[in-house]
């Protein structure tokens, strides 16, 4: 498939990464600078979980987010909060209508009770949070409900709620402009027992600017 | 002064024992089992906790797997923000998302589990005259408070959710890196079509209640503040009732557990856990 061109970024880039299908990734962004996410394949989920740098224990609130802006989805203008009700990041530009924050990270886990235990030993979201986040000295502890960028959660009317097919495509992207010094962590998700990753896992791509 | 009554160590003693026997409303029944409230069908023996919360206020107590655990809203407006931990290694909690997603529904009610991070039942929700309870908005914060009511401290008249979840989880050794998402009992949420947070805010009736069972050793932390969608401007919240008691451990016929094939797989991991 062809890939939309990709806007401008201000200020020069200091990062500039393909990370890999299946991998975790982690950077420090600094305020003022905008983390760019690429879906490069299309339909690919990407959790995301932020902590402020200088204090990690004050980290990205999906509750407080939610609760604040009064709706659950992720769009062009949310601001991104923290625990403390603090802006951690905001949303510039995206090409999609909404990400999504309440469906969660996959784990070997709930992959037990979502699919079977035949799923016990597949490599999941959890398992690359533990490892990025433990590259600052963060652990299980220290996870919390998650930004899924590029995943589709809907919630019908009967409270049923479900990840469903994707409403990503090839090139389309996401911007954050952080509010904070923070610690940016990636799962750039291996599931394959649902949706989420139109089955089958791909890279995408992060760049930092400004 | 030669009117003090507590000039001296064993005046201030007299002082200080006088005050036995006062009775307020937010205060524990100790023992749990002189609680004149036995609820209806439970061996007075049985009793385990019997605690009134203020509004405002907060609790945190260990219970043992096949305790049951009740939540009264004693005058209809109270709002109970809740932790759960595994006791026995509270690195394993309440993971909300996994609480919707792996049960496919937005809400909690009647036969809903709450899920840990490990893919076990830590509660599950036996019976519910509420029916109007919260998974997504969370607690309120210093910050939110302060913007509302001009305060959030808990040394002042509007303590926030999580900052009394803070202390509760603290009298466990816990800090503030372990305050996880939580679940709000007795103010609704429901979701629009696109997307929007609307708010059941009550007041509701007097007395209604929720009752869950423990499914393994937890902690379980609960702090009763305003919704954080509460748009009323005066801090506005009611006490709460929790009591305990003992109960039996899930049985392998349950329907809660035979529910669905994810609430049996839950329920097997965690019959996994103490096959010890």
């Amino acid at each position: 498939m062809r890939e939309q061109p990709l806007p401008p970024l201000q200020g020069p880039i200091v990062h500039d990464e393909v990370i890999a299908a299946r991998a975790p990734w982690h950077h420090v962004v600094r305020r003022g600078q905008t983390l760019r996410i690429v879906d490069l394949e299309g339909n690919q989920a990407v959790d995301f979980l932020m902590y402020r740098l200088e204090d990690e224990a004050e980290r990205y609130s999906a509750q407080d987010t939610i609760a604040t802006q009064g709706n659950i989805f992720l769009r062009t203008g949310t601001v991104l909060l923290s625990n403390e009700g603090r802006p951690m990041a905001r949303i510039t530009a995206t090409a999609l209508p909404h990400h999504d924050t309440i469906g969660g990270a996959c784990s070997c886990e709930s992959n037990t009770l979502r699919y079977g235990f035949h799923t016990k030993a597949q490599h999941a979201c959890v398992e690359n949070f533990l490892q990025a986040a433990g590259a600052y000295g963060l652990g299980k502890r220290d996870l919390v409900s998650n930004i899924n960028w590029f995943m589709n959660v809907p919630v019908e009317p009967d409270g049923a709620l479900g990840i469903v097919d994707g409403i990503s495509a090839p090139g389309l992207f996401v911007d954050l402009r952080a509010e904070m010094d923070l610690i940016a962590v990636i799962s750039n998700c291996p599931q394959i027992n649902n949706p989420c990753n139109g089955f089958d896992p791909t890279p995408v791509r992060a760049i930092i600017a400004g | 002064m030669s009117s003090s009554q507590t000039a001296d160590p064993k005046s201030a003693r007299a002082h200080a024992r006088a005050m036995e026997g006062t009775q307020v409303e937010a205060m524990p029944t100790v023992p749990a089992t002189a609680t004149r409230a036995v609820p209806s069908g439970v061996d007075m023996q049985s009793m385990l906790w019997e605690e009134t919360i203020a509004g405002g206020g907060y609790a945190a107590k260990e219970l043992r797997r096949g305790a049951r655990l009740r939540l009264v809203d004693v005058h209809g407006d109270a709002c109970v923000s809740m932790l759960v931990f595994n006791a026995e290694r509270p690195v394993e909690r309440l993971n909300m998302a996994d609480t919707v997603k792996v049960q496919w529904n937005a809400y909690v009610g009647v036969g809903s589990l709450l899920l840990s991070d490990m893919g076990r039942a830590l509660l599950s929700v036996l019976e519910d005259t509420a029916l109007t309870h919260d998974t997504f908005c969370g607690a309120s914060n210093a910050a939110s408070n302060a913007r509302r009511y001009g305060s959030g401290d808990n040394w002042g008249p509007h303590p926030n959710a999580r900052d009394r979840l803070a202390l509760g989880a603290a009298k466990f050794g816990l800090a503030r890196r372990d305050i996880h998402p939580c679940m709000n009992w007795f103010k609704e949420v429901r979701i629009a079509s696109d997307g929007s947070t609307v708010l059941g805010k009550g007041p509701f009736a007097p007395g209604r209640s929720v009752t869950l069972r423990t499914e393994m050793d937890v902690i379980v932390v609960l702090a009763n503040c305003p919704h954080p969608l509460d748009p009323r401007e005066q801090y506005a919240v009611t006490p709460v009732r929790a009591c305990a008691w003992r109960g039996e451990i899930t049985a392998a016929d349950d329907s809660i557990r035979n529910a669905s094939p994810e609430a049996l797989r839950a329920f097997q991991n965690v019959e996994e856990y103490f096959r010890r």
